[in-house]
């Protein structure tokens, strides 16, 4: 890659659009002839419809219709599962029957001519349910885990148990070990954008700008929801509001947008409200954990044991990796994981930032710490004398490994060996002081992915590919590996997404776009210089007309001969005005290299509590991630990525939990008053560093991706923290007041 | 201050373009109606063609970034519907529709409000700035430039929020230090965790200005 944008950090192309109002997200795609559709939700935990009384709301002001199973058109609902939905089970089907299957389960949905009269109208539906009780905890003792389907196997992905050497036995026969329960709570996504979709038909076709990280996925379902072909639908989504997992999976509401639109002959608007995105839209798993650890009097490990539990729902088996990366990230010749879950009477939980890993991380981190005290070993030093040299959850060498030297140079920067590890000792006034560091790791994957190039005569060039921006600033990343790759100015070039008919790329999320559309960008480009030389040989009017392609190269954005003789010539000066060049390829990792390597990305995590002796209040102080994530596309974007990993993960160490009632699973603080997340006031100084890291393997850029890997290892750093401050394990999150009051 | 007026049907939020004949019937109803305040009853009644007001809705005089609008306004509709819905100023985002985010925050006759706990009816002739009023033509406000200097958002979607709070908090004069920023700021949510950025961009148009 020639003299480079790729790798300096260029502030965002689209800023100027986001901070001026005219970046346009979903719901604000306004058609004529427009109507606002309004859902109304289940308000029992289980059961089924007995009665709606609709003639009354009908006759409202401007409604234009009440939909519920009583009238809805039976849909088509093919068979459909797209990667990130679960694998087991059957999605939900809207108004289709009177069952009720969780609490919040959309039941109608009002069509009305303006927003207000659709809310009002939806508050007056009368609904008569017959109710039972729900079953809506994992803990609960009607409670029956199982073995979800696709972990049966002990080669899955994702498995219920799996074992190497024989690790209860080694922890019973040792003497120095931690056996300790952890309990997380369930997370909303809550991103500031609520999910919408704007529905319009025409004739058996279907638009819709909807938000998404997964336009091709949503373009998918809807085809599948109505019958209707794939080529028939078309998802427009070019910002997305935040969204982390979230808005992967295509939620019944979009299908009710459809519905709604088809049934009126208008195009209708729908967005969730804060408390409906509570309800329907995914969530992270509520979990309980054990983590069992145990080490010789040097420190060196001789078992672990984990042990995970997490919910999902009756109609669908969600699964996620809670306990993979215990079985590869330390040295250890006992190694048992299991995972179960447990249906309850709730919606489907989904991908959320690190799904799996956070939580997984969470209990292996603390272990990890609870050990280290236990053995009085610093905690760094603890996993020095862990360091595996391969794989050995598989054998296989690593790509590249940075957990050492992200831990050693963060501890400098952060004076760790300045540490009291006495827990306690570290006092400034009434607040308790405390330290504590945290390992982190996330795979590197790359999925494949097309994108196009056209180089236009003017000497512009359009990139697009059917990702997606849901903030990291995939718009500017993709134009700077574009101008990288080109050799021309990041100003000449135009990336778009977000629409269906673009061509082919995997789900904007699993940290994955960066290393999938951006490795398919760079090739894309590559086949158009290629393509340039061919018509450049090819054409009589052509300096170059007659010579073979090999005699030729591009360099810094000028095509001309190897050996230096003749002239250069640029995009302009090729394409005389004449047609553009347009190529689409496709990059994809080979089966060989994704067997070959163990592939992770690294970092760790060091931070500053203060505890308040007397009120257990928390507060964090300061904070230092180190990342080894490979090449670094746009270091200040990429820096955006990681403080807001930072600020995810204050959030689940100290203060996001959704509580459901247990008498109906109604999500009882679905506000964002309620569901509290960090506000400015809750965050500190944050530092980032990314180490200089060359990973050849993982992809012809060097990309590792960092989107989930920089929220991992927050919050354990922060209880490990916390620990070190007052002497209290919390094995809770959030940890909150009362675990820290009292003695 | 420019006079335009706006689409005046209570009943539709759906249309961008407003067709010509609908501008002159409405100019005429704001000229009718200039001296008398056009609040309820008595406004829509010296109106011609404009239906008269049922008790569900009522005429409003709304200057937004220095456009007048005359609407007949649902009187359950917020200072943000109207906005977005009626006026396509899209620009100022519904986080919550509850006041608990700050990404609906406008400038309401100079204070900053959440215009989603607003309701529009009860501030006719009020002078309002949103996001898409900040702009001197191409130019950025300073504030604007400086949030994407200082990588004060990822996803965008609470920016407009953040930068019109982070206005009225330098004119409060709170944005004096990074600490005092972070708390007249903390009505603001980032979910994207952008905090860091949008102090920085604060501080440094404060010190600017
Ligand atoms: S939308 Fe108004 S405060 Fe959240
Ligand atoms: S930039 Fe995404 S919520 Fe603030």
């Amino acid at each position: 890659m020639s003299t480079s944008v790729f790798g300096q950090s260029i502030p965002r192309v689209d800023g100027p659009l986001k901070v001026s109002g005219g970046a346009r997200y979903a719901f604000e795609f306004n058609q004529s002839g427009q109507l606002y559709a309004v859902i109304v939700n289940a308000t029992i935990g289980i059961g089924r419809i007995v009665s709606i009384e609709a003639t009354g709301v009908e006759q409202m002001p401007g409604v234009r219709a009440v939909i519920s199973h009583l009238n809805a058109p039976k849909l088509t609902y093919s068979p459909h599962k797209g990667v990130i939905d679960p694998a087991v089970g059957e999605r939900l089907r809207v108004f289709q029957d009177e069952q009720i299957r969780f609490f919040g389960q959309p039941v109608a949905v009002i069509v009305a001519d303006t927003l207000d009269q659709a809310e009002h109208a939806a508050t007056a539906l009368r609904l008569r349910y017959d109710a039972q009780a729900p079953l809506t905890e994992i803990d609960d003792p009607r409670a029956q885990p199982i073995v979800a389907q696709q972990t049966a196997a002990a080669n899955a992905r994702v498995a219920a148990d799996r074992e190497r050497g024989s690790a209860d036995q080694a922890f019973a026969d040792t003497d120095v070990k931690v056996d300790a329960i952890f309990r997380m709570a369930r997370e909303n996504h809550s991103p500031m954008e609520p999910h919408a979709t704007v529905a319009s038909w025409e004739g058996d076709s279907l638009t819709v700008w909807s938000k998404s990280q997964y336009v091709l996925n949503e373009r998918a379902e809807l085809a599948a929801i109505f019958g209707i072909p794939p080529e028939n639908v078309l998802v427009i989504c070019p910002f997305v509001g935040g969204a982390f997992g979230t808005s992967l999976r295509t939620w019944s509401h979009v299908g009710i947008a459809a519905l709604a639109a088809r049934v009126v002959g208008r195009p209708v608007k729908l967005a969730l409200t804060r408390k409906q995105m509570f309800l329907d839209t995914g969530h992270r798993p509520r979990t309980d954990q054990r983590i069992a650890i145990a080490a010789t009097n040097q420190g060196k490990l001789t078992a672990i044991i984990h042990e995970a539990t997490a919910e999902t729902s009756r109609y669908e088996e969600f699964i996620e990796g809670i306990t993979n990366q215990t079985e590869f990230l330390y040295s250890c010749p006992n190694v048992r994981t299991r995972y179960r879950l447990v249906p309850t009477d709730t919606s489907t939980p989904t991908y959320m930032r690190a799904p799996g890993e956070c939580t997984g991380m969470h209990a292996l981190e603390c272990g990890l710490d609870e050990l280290a005290a236990a053995l009085d070993l610093d905690p760094i030093e603890l996993r020095r004398r862990n360091e595996p040299t391969v794989d050995e959850s598989n054998g296989r060498p690593f790509s590249s490994r940075s957990l050492l030297q992200c831990l050693e140079t963060g501890a400098e920067r952060f004076g760790w060996s300045q540490r009291n590890p006495r827990p306690g000792s570290m006092r400034d006034g009434r607040w308790q002081i405390g330290w504590g560091v945290a390992g982190s790791t996330r795979g590197a994957p790359q999925a494949p992915a097309d994108a196009s190039v056209r180089l236009l005569p003017d000497g512009r060039v359009e990139v697009a590919s059917a990702t997606s921006d849901m903030g990291p600033g995939t718009y500017t990343s993709m134009a700077q590996v574009a101008a990288a790759t080109l050799g021309v100015p990041v100003e000449r070039i135009k990336f778009e997404l977000g629409r269906s008919d673009m061509p082919t790329a995997p789900s904007h999320g699993g940290s994955w776009t960066m290393a999938s559309v951006g490795n398919a960008v760079r090739s894309a480009c590559l086949a158009a210089q290629d393509a340039a030389v061919r018509r450049a040989v090819e054409d009589p009017a052509s300096i170059f007309h007659g010579l073979t392609a090999d005699v030729l190269h591009w360099k810094d954005g000028t095509l001309g001969r190897k050996n230096g003789e003749g002239p250069r010539l640029d995009q302009v000066a090729l394409l005389r005005g004449g047609m553009p060049i347009d190529v689409r390829t496709t990059a994809s990792r080979s089966t060989d290299i994704a067997n070959r390597y163990s592939m992770y990305g690294y970092a760790a995590f060091f931070t500053e509590v203060a505890v308040d002796a007397d009120l257990g209040i928390v507060r964090i102080r300061r904070m230092l991630g180190v990342y080894g994530i490979g090449k670094v596309v746009n270091p200040r974007l990429a820096r955006s990525q990681c403080i807001g990993g930072m600020v995810g993960g204050i959030g689940m160490a100290l203060m996001e939990r959704t509580v459901l009632d247990q008498r109906d699973g109604r999500p009882v603080n679905a506000h964002m008053a309620d569901y509290l997340v960090p506000v400015n006031l809750d965050v500190p100084t944050l530092e980032t560093q990314f180490l200089d890291e060359q990973d050849d393997a993982v992809n012809p850029l060097g990309i590792k991706g960092i989107g989930e890997l920089c929220i991992i290892g927050v919050a354990p750093a922060i209880a490990n923290a916390v620990y070190h401050a007052t002497g209290k394990r919390v094995r809770e999150l959030p940890i909150r007041i009362e675990n820290l009051l009292g003695a | 201050m420019t006079e335009k007026d706006t689409d005046s049907s209570p009943e539709t939020g759906s249309d961008a373009a407003i067709s010509r004949r609908d501008v002159l019937i409405v100019t005429g109803a704001s000229i009718a109606s200039a001296g008398i305040g056009g609040h309820g009853a008595n406004a829509a009644s010296s109106v011609a063609n404009i239906e008269a007001p049922t008790a569900q809705s009522a005429k409003v005089r709304l200057s937004v970034n220095g456009v007048s609008h005359l609407l007949e306004i649902d009187n359950r509709q917020s200072i943000l519907d109207v906005l977005r819905e009626r006026l396509q100023l899209t620009g100022t985002k519904k986080g919550c529709n509850q006041g608990a985010c700050g990404a609906c925050t406008v400038h309401l006759d100079g204070k900053r409000v959440n215009s989603c706990l607003t309701l529009a009816v009860m501030h006719d002739g009020a002078a309002i700035t949103t996001i898409e009023g900040l702009k001197q033509g191409d130019t950025l406000h300073p504030l604007q430039a400086a949030f994407v200097e200082h990588e004060g958002f990822q996803c965008g979607y609470c920016t407009s929020g953040q930068i019109m709070s982070g206005l009225a908090c330098i004119t409060e004069e709170h944005a004096q230090s990074v600490d005092d920023i972070r708390f007249w700021m903390s009505g603001n949510i980032c979910r994207c965790g952008a905090y860091p950025g949008i102090c920085a961009a604060v501080r440094a148009t404060a010190q600017d200005a």
